[in-house]
């Protein structure tokens, strides 16, 4: 194995460039689980963790522009204002050790179904700047980062640079079902997202399908039946709930059965909603 | 490859080191610091909790290369020559110790919460030490020991 310690971004792209086969390592929290148990023998591990930009975060051009190492325990302290549904989600992420360690930009890299970050992502409207020596930059949308269980739109040689998010312009709630409130793998989680300027709502499904994932046709309901002045319709929530259920496609495993994420999503998503909408009126109401 | 790195203030070179070995590993088989301990090798436990540039860490999730030229502080560098630490100290009188394998890892987590806070409530201190396992049960122990180093530490 090679241990490949590029100082800048130039270098970092080089190196993944000629070696395509390196696995890229910030935190570790992942890559070196793999390590331990004996799961993967990457022929090199490309340490990113000298690229002091990796680590910054910026807000320019309407989006917050977090570098790929920024660790959770960062978002957690100084991004809840912009960013609240993804520092939501950092809070739950495993415990102080790890969010100290581990990254948005790392668990995108992984791309694992359950990971925190993805349904807040998906639900902010986030974008993924991914970058290579030989084509420059490429920005995906998170809806169409994740491609399978574990695999994302990041081509060998490329690396994510950044993930872009829009701040938030209305209340956002990240929900998560898990066997203790700490050092948990979801079961399955919940992001949803008010975008009361554009009367619309985004929603991200987290370990309920081989991909972390948006309800569509959920989101299609509120975008056409909310009424943004007034409270929520008593109905809607249960409707609502029904469709990201729907839009659930679980497996049975270890920490769950697929029957229950599939009421598990529909009950956080009402729960999410109801919560989000008395954000929204009492900010209204202010 | 070779790895230099400062541990509890002294440099240390520690040679041979395969790629994808932990920095606990070259801690404690390289460098003879046992002191963090290795179990899940997961960051499910905490039991291998060190300071790496200050912040505390699972040092068998940071691979042994990206220690290169930094800072890393084990349980066996906060004691001052004999004299423990007031986090030490509390864990000895309060009995927060039983079979002692997570001892040092709580010790380092609940040395940089208060280093951070100096009262913590209990939730704080709870929160700070959620990903440290203990399996003899002995968490209302450590939960006294907690307090009473914090206690210790504000009347200095």
């Amino acid at each position: 194995m090679d241990f490949l310690r590029p100082t800048t971004w130039q270098e970092a792209l080089a190196a993944k460039a000629d070696r395509p086969e390196a696995v890229p390592i910030q935190g570790g929290t992942d890559v070196m689980v793999e390590i331990n148990f004996d799961v993967r023998r990457p022929p090199a591990l490309l340490d990113l963790t000298r690229i002091a930009e990796l680590r910054e975060w910026s807000m320019a051009g309407g989006h917050c522009r977090l570098g790929a190492g920024v660790p959770y325990a960062a978002v957690i302290e100084h991004l809840g204002g912009p960013l609240p549904g993804l520092a939501q989600a950092a809070r739950t992420v495993g415990s102080p050790q790890i969010r100290n360690r581990g990254s948005v930009g790392g668990n995108l890299g992984a791309a694992s179904p359950a990971g925190d970050s993805h349904p807040p992502l998906l639900a902010a409207g986030a974008v993924v700047e991914a970058e290579s020596r030989d084509r420059g930059v490429r920005m995906i949308p998170a809806a169409e980062f994740y491609l399978g269980a574990k695999r994302s739109a990041l081509e060998p040689d490329e690396l994510i640079r950044a993930v872009h998010v829009p701040p938030a312009t209305g209340p956002q709630y990240f929900s998560k079902v898990g066997t203790r409130n700490a050092m948990v793998i979801a079961v399955c989680s919940f992001a949803i997202a008010l975008h009361p300027r554009e009367r619309r709502v985004g929603t991200g499904l987290g370990s309920a399908a081989p991909t972390p994932r948006r309800a569509y046709e959920a989101e299609e309901l509120l975008a056409a039946e909310l009424d943004w002045e007034a409270p929520l319709d008593p109905a809607l929530p249960a409707r609502f709930g029904e469709l990201c259920a729907r839009a659930a496609a679980p497996i049975d495993d270890v920490r769950g059965t697929a029957a229950y994420r599939v009421h598990a999503i529909g009950v956080m998503a009402r729960r999410t909603l109801t919560w989000a909408w008395n954000d929204h009126l009492e900010k209204r109401a202010a | 490859m070779r790895v230099t790195f400062t541990v509890n203030g002294r440099e240390e070179s520690a040679q041979n080191v395969w790629e994808g070995e932990s920095l606990l590993y070259v801690l404690r088989e390289r460098l003879g610091l046992p002191g963090s301990k290795n179990a899940c090798e997961q960051g499910e436990c905490g039991s291998c909790t060190v300071y790496l540039d200050g912040v505390p860490v699972c040092s068998c999730l940071v691979a042994a290369g990206q220690a290169e030229g930094r800072q890393v502080r084990t349980v066996e560098g906060l004691a001052e020559g004999d004299r423990l630490d007031p986090v030490q100290e509390a864990f000895v009188e309060c009995g927060a110790v039983q079979c002692g394998f997570c001892t040092p890892g709580l010790v380092v987590q609940a040395h940089d919460l208060l280093s951070r806070v100096a009262r913590p409530s209990d939730a704080e201190i709870r929160e700070a030490l959620a990903g440290n396992l203990c399996r003899c049960t002995g968490y209302e122990k450590i939960l006294d020991a907690v307090r009473l180093a914090a206690t210790r530490k504000a009347a200095r």
